[in-house]
Order: C-alpha cells, then structure tokens, then sequence
C-alpha cells in the first residue's frame, strides 16, 4: 500500500460538489482535518454503485476535523472533533 | 412502524394505500418482497432454505454479543488490545461471527467519548449489535448528532464536562464502528458474564455511558 | 449540491427515541440484501442498494420506511441488471395479494 497521506498530515477536502453517489459528506467538502489512521486500501464506492468492479482501489483515511472548523456557531468546546472516513481521491495536501 | 411520521393527507408523493387492511396491512412494499422472493427462487439464485436460514441468522445476532466483547476487554488487557488492532479476529476467539466488514472499536477514556453516526445511510455495527434501533436511522439523529453532539447526548440522559473531548464518528465507507465504554466504578472482582450484563447497546453506539455501581 | 439523503449538519427536531421489533416482512428484506451480496452469489453490492436509494427521490426517501426504501432500491436494480422483469414482478405480486385476500375472508 503506497498511502499518499500519513498519520498526522493535515489534508483539505476538495471542494467539489458533482451528482452521483459519493461517500464524502457535505459538510466536509473544502474542509481542513488532520489524518489519524491510514485504514487500507477499498474498492472505489463511487465506481461499485454503478455495478463496476471500483478498481483502483483507493485508499481510505480517518480524517479528524475540529468541530469548530465545520460549523461556525459549534456550541462545544474547541477539542471537540468529527472523525469521517474520506477516500484518498477526496484530500489534498495542506502545507503546514 | 415507519422512521418518519405518516402525513397522508397533506403528502403530495404516491404512496401504497391499502384499503380495510387496518388490522393486517398488506402493503404493496411487502407483496414486492414476496414477489421478488419467489423470482429470486424460481430463478435459483437462492433457495427458499437459505432465505430461511438467513432470516434465523439474522434473529440470532443481538447486543448480547458485542457486550460479550466489551466484558473481555475489560478483565483481559491482552484481548482488549487485540480487539482495538483488530475487532473482527478477537470476535473469532470468542466464537462470534462478526462477518467480513471491518469493525473498528474505539475506546472512551477520562479525556475522550465517542459517539457513532452515519450521516449518509445508516451504517451500524449489525453483526455484533443486531439490527439498529429506529431513532440511530431517524433524519433527527443523522443529521444532528454530527453536528451539536453535546445536546443529542443530553437529550439521551448523556452530560460530556467540558474537559471531555467528543469525538463522532461517521460511518461513511467501509467500516463500522463500536464504542468500547469505560468501565464502570464499582464493578471491580465481578466476573466476565456478570460484567457483560451491565453493557448495553446504546453504551456500545455512544450515545450514554455505563452508570457507576 | 447536497443531495436529499446527505443530511448531516442540518437542523432537526429532537430524537426521537422510538424502536420497534423488527417484522418479519422487514427481516425477509434485510436477508434478500445479504444473500444477494454475498461472496457467493455477488449480484448486486451494499453501494448499489445505496445508489438505488439515493435515486428514488426525496419524496420517496421521506416517506418510505427503511425497509421500503431497500425493497424498492433492490427491485430497481434487480431489473436494471436483468436478473428480474417488470412483467414478472406484476403477476408475481398479484398472486401475493390474492393469497393475502383469501387469508382475510
């Protein structure tokens, strides 16, 4: 496995919004979290939902997002996190 | 029993009506289900005893076993570490078939709760829960858990100090997710079994914690 | 755009903390999904019954139950793939509902 990204690296969603079926939520999109798991390699759900066989596989991540970066108005406090499996086609890198 | 409140007066989309069935509906969606059924028999996809088989297998898996999971980890800190590497082959030690689809676990301690949703379907670790409760599927709890987790919790009986990291986790791929609940205080010297009565489901989804003794 | 079913963010009431036991019209639905999925048979997967659902609309997605929502999705495709036709389906249904009425008398 050849992962892109590693623990601790902070990563950006892409901020991209086609049809279809996708596994990376909304609120996410343009999102900046930090990876705390690389979890494996999976078949591409957005290929396997149109009865194709999902190849390449991609990586998946765990993905920590503060909450107070998702939404304005979080009523928590600042070390309250989103943890969101996110597929690697999904980040960018963030420079530090 | 629906997710959601009926409204048939004002709901503009089609939906089955069954007239003089209030006592026993037969509902268009259940005479699909008998239909495709018996295509999918006819057709020798799968035999009438492998549905039968499917739908016992089905009604064996409840709560119990991920409580089971939960008990050993807390007395054996050498399988605790095992399940939290890998869920699925510590449940095979403990003769629970926990399927193909990788379960994670993750642990709450004095300084971390942790809470599942799935914001995008309603993914739930059924092989080791049983079938999910009808509010863990609700468009309340997937939409707001993520998002005001502290006041979902709340309304669960579930107060987080503020010192206490939440951390949600959505389950949008492949994986599932169980919560490993702390240990309650008071429940040291008990036994395995004993201590696997006092979990409960909704301390293995997150969303309350195990009361001390 | 945010699709129907991508609901995580937006406002809602209160949960409610409801649960039923589960019938078995609904558990017959949920065995479908699993033998069809299997590594056995492999005719359809967990992300097409989803796509299915996903493309029934908002209307359809509010207003069917879960089980509803799978039945419809898994029928939806099983067409699409050949596997079953529409012709079929109609006069298998209404044997059901035959067999269902003569049960009411």
């Amino acid at each position: 496995m050849n992962a892109r990204f590693a623990v601790g690296d902070k990563v950006r969603v892409r901020e991209a919004y086609p049809p279809g079926h996708i596994r990376t939520p909304h609120f996410i999109r343009g999102k900046e979290g930090t990876v705390t798991a690389v979890i494996g390699d999976f078949a591409n759900p957005e290929e396997l939902a149109y009865g194709r066989p999902g190849i390449p596989k991609q990586t998946l991540y765990w993905v920590a997002f503060p909450q107070t970066g998702l939404w304005p108005d979080y009523a928590g406090p600042e070390h309250d996190t989103a943890v969101v499996d996110v597929f690697d086609h999904w980040l960018v890198g963030e420079q530090q | 029993m629906t997710d959601h409140h009926h409204h048939d007066d004002d709901w503009p989309y089609p939906h089955p009506k069954q007239p003089d069935t209030e006592d026993a509906p037969f509902t268009d969606h259940m005479a699909i289900t008998e239909a495709v059924t018996e295509l999918l028999i006819d057709k020798n996809i799968f035999t009438a005893d492998d549905m039968r088989k499917m739908v016992e297998y089905i009604d064996s898996k409840s709560p119990a076993e991920g409580a089971r999971m939960i008990a050993r980890a807390w007395t054996d800190p050498d399988f605790k570490a095992r399940m939290l590497d890998d869920v699925n082959a510590a449940a095979v030690e403990m003769d629970i078939d926990a399927g193909t689809i990788p379960i994670r676990c993750v642990e709450n301690t004095p300084k971390a709760h942790n809470v599942i949703v799935c914001t995008l379907c309603s993914c739930y670790p059924r092989m080791l829960l049983g079938l999910p409760p009808d509010w863990y599927k609700s468009r309340a709890y997937r939409s707001r858990m993520i998002r005001e987790p502290r006041a979902v919790l709340a309304e669960f009986g579930t107060e987080i100090s503020d010192a206490v990291e939440t951390r949600v986790h959505d389950s949008t791929a492949d994986l599932r997710y169980m919560v490993l609940p702390m240990r309650p205080k008071g429940s040291e010297g008990m036994e395995e079994n004993a201590l696997a009565d006092l979990v409960t489901r909704d301390s293995m989804i997150g969303v309350t914690v195990i009361k001390d003794l | 755009m945010r699709r129907h079913h991508d609901m995580g963010g937006l406002d809602a009431d209160a949960v409610e903390q409801t649960e039923h036991d589960y019938s078995p019209w609904e558990k017959r639905v949920d065995a479908i999904m699993r033998l069809l999925s299997d590594e056995k048979r492999l005719v359809m997967t967990v992300d097409e019954l989803r796509r299915g659902i996903e493309n029934l609309g908002p209307g359809a997605y509010d207003e069917y139950n879960y089980y509803e929502r799978w039945i419809s999705s898994i029928t939806n495709i099983l067409i699409e793939k050949g596997v079953i036709t529409v012709d079929e389906l109609g006069a298998k249904m209404e044997e059901a509902k035959a067999r269902w009425q003569e049960t009411q008398t």
